[in-house]
């Protein structure tokens, strides 16, 4: 990092007049917006609310007003048995998946400089769960990447499935640097071998296991309890704070290669280190879940245009993000009366028209 | 088969220039025809003499020929020739709708599996399975066509609709969007019913095995239709391709240009997904494959491209009956691991040159 350049820009000419500067260490420093976190807030609340409502709702009904007080350590014995042990472990499971993957989406698209790199367009979501696919389909009846995958668990695989991915369609659309449509394109590409992986797979399944695989497959937080709450909030606990560390480079990395290096930066340690991150919090969100589809490019598509700026701030999107996943599940569950949808298809039914208006309205506008 | 050997006159002649194809394939032309046709019947061959029980060629002549109802005759006659036939229908009705959608949208990754018209055409199959408990082709075929309509229609109004013409990338992306779309409303429909599901799983990976003889009679018609459509459409296509003023200046109606093509491209389309599932990358591998033998000239290219997307189907067939042995793996998954990668290196090249 070069101190002189950014000290002399912080503290005797402000780089963003009106905005009072703030330094931490030698590798953050930036300028306070109060917007950002403004709007990062009114994602949490839209969280908290949808998350409430997702709770409420169910056989026995409980009204938003009581679930926000039984979360607030209120409620009868038999609110807080319903919400704390049967309700509150799928909702909080949406939570944190939908915040992981609209973190993840926010910053592939960031280091890609292109709003559709999203971890899902490109294919690792798909890469991880091709892996955990396989596992489901081959666990029992063994096989070597059955008995490898049932001794690392889902989890570890996804997360082994996303990263090779990751590395594959990387390397595939190196050629002379990264161009962030060939990487589309690419991601495009493997997701279609992927997805006959998958689709043979199912073939040489039994039905009961396909049927299990294919709920799986579009994204459901059916029958999720604390034991899949844990990975994902251990993840993030750990994934999100490095996330926000690496973000600081994230300002420059949208500027070409050649002035990113000018200004001091390690380009090459800065992006792997902030790809492996949006790569593990995609893969682990899809172990949990399944691949809830296209919250990674919608949650830090709405954050941007609510914010403004010229990249996917990350906290708003991760709120975002979540608020959709839940609300699409409060959605999913209301939708066909008894009849509990996979929270996928909502997300997907919101997430690709939204994509082809994107496309539609100005091919150039999709460029970050 | 020459499927990704020719590199270099690949790039050179997959991007026709203004002045129209150089005057070497022209006077070759009816010899490449002829070779591809052999290619056919080779092919043809291979997939009537390889598979579980491997068939001798003196075998496979005899039991077309003067059948004796041995075990072989009857492996011929009631398996492997209808099969064959299928193969071949299908892979030429892709082969010829991926050559028109690269003509229309001018777009050289444009396919009908890429691009979200099989996703239309599967969802519609499988609402026809859900809803309507629909189990014969004839009865696909019709929701078949009404999905692949929809589809491309839509593909079609994002090519035109914005600001400036539609990228290949904006084209390839809003068919991502498309057939993610549809699969998400598959798997619902699908999530709905364990029956549909096991119906749907084996469709859904785009085989030749397991589909009744009479599919291709109740097929044949629509792809007949189909194909007489494209041939009709390819003198108008060509003048297309020097920009939509230039067509109109000379006449053409670009508007029933494209409709008929679109037609076109819904009936081939539609009909291969009734009766064979999707089958994704022949529509994108085979022109760029039947260019580099017949240049630009769409009167050349869509009957190349329907005599290699016939091959290539049967070709990929005979391999999964053998990879997998004694299972077989069927022939969708095969042409994504060989599609894929030529997709790939199309989007590698410099250029990513529009049509």
């Amino acid at each position: 990092m070069s101190d002189t350049v950014s000290a002399t820009a912080t503290t005797r000419d402000p780089a963003v007049p009106g905005r009072p500067p703030f330094r931490l260490g030698p590798a953050i420093s930036g300028v306070w917006r109060p917007r950002f976190l403004v709007v990062a807030l009114i994602g949490a609340v839209l969280a908290l609310l949808a998350l409430a409502a997702d709770v409420g709702r169910g056989d026995y009904p409980i009204s938003i007003v009581d679930v926000l007080r039984v979360l607030a350590g209120g409620g009868t014995d038999a609110q807080r048995f319903i919400v704390i042990d049967l309700r509150l472990p799928r909702a909080l499971t949406g939570v944190l998946v939908g915040a992981a993957l609209g973190l993840s989406g926010a910053i592939t698209a960031s280091i890609a400089r292109n709003a559709l790199a999203t971890p899902d367009i490109l294919g690792i979501t798909q890469g991880a769960s091709a892996a955990a696919v396989a596992v489901i389909l081959l666990g029992g009846s063994g096989g070597v990447i059955g008995t490898v995958g049932t001794q690392l668990g889902l989890p570890l695989a996804a997360l082994a499935g996303g990263v090779a991915t990751a590395t594959l369609i990387y390397l595939l659309a190196y050629r002379r640097g990264i161009d962030g449509y060939r990487l589309v394109l690419v991601g495009i590409g493997v997701n279609a071998v992927l997805a006959s992986v998958v689709s043979y797979l199912l073939v040489k399944a039994r039905v009961e296991d396909a049927a299990r695989a294919q709920v799986w497959m579009t994204g459901s937080l059916n029958g999720r309890g604390w034991e899949h709450v844990r990975p994902v909030a251990v993840a993030l606990a750990i994934l999100v704070p490095i996330s926000l560390i690496l973000v600081f480079v994230l300002g420059a990395l949208q500027y070409s290669d050649d002035t990113v290096r000018g200004l001091g930066i390690r380009l090459n340690a800065a992006r792997t280190g902030l790809l492996l991150c949006a790569v593990a919090l995609a893969a682990v969100a899809t172990a949990c879940a399944g691949p809830i589809g296209f919250v990674a490019f919608v949650a830090p598509q709405a954050a941007i245009r609510v914010t403004g700026g010229s990249r996917p701030p990350l906290l708003a999107s991760a709120t975002f993000g979540a608020a959709l996943v839940v609300a699409s599940d409060v959605v999913a569950r209301t939708m066909l009366g008894d009849l509990e949808l996979p929270v996928g298809i909502v997300t997907s039914a919101v997430g690709a028209p939204f994509l082809l208006y994107l496309l539609a309205v100005n091919t150039r506008k999709v460029r970050l | 088969m020459t499927v990704t050997h020719d590199r270099p006159n690949a790039s050179a002649s997959a991007r026709p220039s203004a002045s129209g194809s150089s005057a070497r394939p022209r006077r070759r032309r009816p010899l490449i025809v002829l070779g591809l046709t052999g290619v056919v019947l080779l092919c043809i061959v291979l997939s009537i003499a390889i598979g579980a029980k491997p068939i001798p060629i003196g075998d496979v002549w005899a039991g077309l020929v003067s059948p004796e109802n041995s075990e072989n005759d009857v492996i011929i006659r009631s398996l492997r020739v209808p099969r064959t036939v299928l193969g071949l229908l299908v892979g030429a009705a892709l082969g010829i709708a991926g050559a028109l959608m690269q003509g229309h949208t001018r777009n050289p990754l444009a396919d009908p599996g890429l691009l979200g018209v099989e996703a239309g055409a599967a969802f519609a199959v499988v609402l026809a399975i859900y809803s309507f408990g629909v189990t014969d082709t004839l009865g696909f075929v019709w929701f078949a066509f009404a999905g692949a309509l929809v589809a491309s229609l839509v593909v079609f109004a994002l090519g035109s609709l914005g600001q400036g013409a539609a990228t290949p990338v904006t084209l390839a992306l809003a068919g991502a969007a498309v057939s993610a779309l549809l699969g998400s409303f598959t798997s619902a429909l699908i999530l709905m019913d364990r029956q549909t599901l096991d119906v749907f799983r084996f469709w859904q990976v785009g085989a030749l095995t397991g589909r009744p003889t009479r599919v291709i009679w109740e097929v044949l018609p629509f792809l007949i239709v189909g194909l007489l459509l494209a041939l009709y459409n390819a003198p108008a296509l060509n003048l297309l391709s020097l920009g939509e003023d230039v067509a109109r200046s000379l006449g053409q109606s670009v508007f029933t240009t494209r409709a008929i093509g679109i037609a076109s491209i819904t009936l081939l389309t539609g009909a291969a997904v009734a009766a064979a599932g999707p089958i994704g990358f022949v529509g994108l591998v085979v022109p760029h494959v039947a260019r580099i033998f017949t240049g630009p000239d769409y009167r050349w290219l869509l009957p190349c491209s329907a005599l290699l997307g016939g091959s290539l189907v049967l070709l990929t067939d005979t391999i999964g009956r053998v990879v997998v042995r004694p299972g077989e793996m069927q022939v969708g998954i095969i042409m994504a691991l060989v599609g894929a990668p030529f997709f790939i290196w199309l989007v590698r090249r410099r250029r990513l040159a529009a049509l």
